[in-house]
């Protein structure tokens, strides 16, 4: 699927640009797009840091055991074949707690971090686990439940109720995630996606 | 009177410092050596920001395209009737293609349509709840998987961009019970 949307995405922009008189500037975006790429990665050096120190001190502390004993029934729905007490379960409800909350800065560290524990009982290398995709549902469904730049935006253009959007974008919200995760859960049992690991789990859980 | 932005804001700052200064202290109080444990942390940081470049360039290089190729004014001039009907005009539906592919494309979207509709409009009020609603997808896929190099990634795009099309089909539905 990545691999159709990228290349769609490459030879439509070179078609476009064509078609539209765009095309010295799809060639300026090629250099430029790469090359902010790796900006951003480096600038996010610090604040990935920031946070997986104070991970590892919220890890040692017993914190993160205790945080996932509290959410355990959700995610035992959610992750049935994590152990009850895997690391991995206390840093993905960190990661979606900052992603209610808005605060991306941290969310996405925290979610980095949830990947690799959700990696270290991973069966097949370079592929994902039911676990990963289940997360990843959560995280691209949007989680945010007040769209903080959006009604900064409306409060910016001059709105006199900037705030009226804050109800239906929950009630949308609650709907993509709902949806997201009903489509992680029916898409696992789906052949074409399942793998030698996942044909595994469906008895035993991971030790 | 506090407004709901500024509690918003508030609850935000206070959420952060829980994580930021609550941690450390609850870690000192357990007897953690919180200085040296945090280092011990925070070392991997620049791995995994090294990590994802690749991905990232992958991602980004193509989504660079398709902003600077016009492709967004083809489908533009493609709207159907019937999506119009139902709110979806030319502006909201590009920005609604645009969401799951780059965040900073869709806010600065979103600011255009509230220029040029005005900010208590049903455009701009529709075009906001699915910004709030939907998450650029193909940017998280691309970050988390790459932290962990993971590139099949099975059905997870599958699951993220239907998630995404139910979040705009809801805003349309929700949008029109509030505000028409």
């Amino acid at each position: 699927m990545l691999n159709v949307i990228w290349l769609v995405l490459l030879v439509g922009s070179a078609l476009c640009g064509v078609l539209t008189g765009h095309l010295n500037d799809v060639v300026i975006a090629v250099t430029q797009s790469a090359n902010s790429a790796f900006k951003l990665a480096l600038g996010f050096t610090g604040i990935m840091a920031l946070w997986l120190g104070i991970m590892r001190i919220a890890q040692e502390s017993g914190l993160v055991t205790r945080f996932t004993a509290v959410i355990a029934p959700v995610m035992r729905f959610l992750f049935p074949a994590l152990p009850r007490d895997h690391p991995a379960l206390g840093s993905m409800a960190m990661n979606i707690v900052a992603n209610m909350f808005g605060l991306n800065n941290a969310a996405t560290p925290l979610g980095l971090k949830a990947m690799a524990d959700l990696d270290s009982v991973n069966r097949e290398p370079g592929t994902a686990s039911d676990e990963m995709c289940m997360f990843l549902a959560l995280n691209t469904s949007s989680l945010q439940l007040i769209p903080a730049g959006a009604i900064a935006l409306l409060a910016g253009g001059g709105s006199s109720d900037p705030t009226v959007i804050v109800f239906p974008a929950l009630l949308a919200t609650c709907v993509s995630t709902a949806v997201g995760v009903i489509a992680a859960k029916i898409l696992a049992r789906v052949r074409r996606f399942r793998t030698a690991a996942s044909e595994g789990s469906e008895d035993d859980n991971i030790t | 009177m506090t407004t709901l932005p500024e509690f918003s804001a508030l609850a935000s700052n206070v959420l952060f410092l829980t994580f930021v200064l609550g941690i450390p202290l609850y870690g000192h109080f357990k007897g953690v050596r919180v200085y040296e444990t945090f280092v011990q942390g925070a070392k991997e940081g620049f791995d995994v920001a090294v990590r994802i470049i690749p991905y990232l360039v992958a991602i980004l290089v193509a989504v660079g395209m398709f902003r600077a190729s016009g492709a967004m004014e083809l489908i533009a001039r493609g709207v159907p009737e019937a999506l119009k009907s139902i709110g979806l005009t030319p502006d909201v539906l590009t920005l609604a293609v645009m969401r799951p592919l780059s965040g900073s494309a869709t806010l600065g979207m979103l600011g255009e349509i509230i220029a040029a509709h005005g900010p208590d409009s049903y455009p701009a009020r529709l075009a906001s709840v699915i910004v709030g609603s939907t998450e650029t997808t193909l940017y998280v896929i691309a970050v988390y998987f790459g932290a962990v190099s993971i590139t099949r990634t099975r059905y997870a795009l599958h699951a993220g961009l239907l998630a995404d099309a139910a979040g705009i089909g809801a805003s349309v539905a929700i949008c029109r019970l509030f505000f028409a």
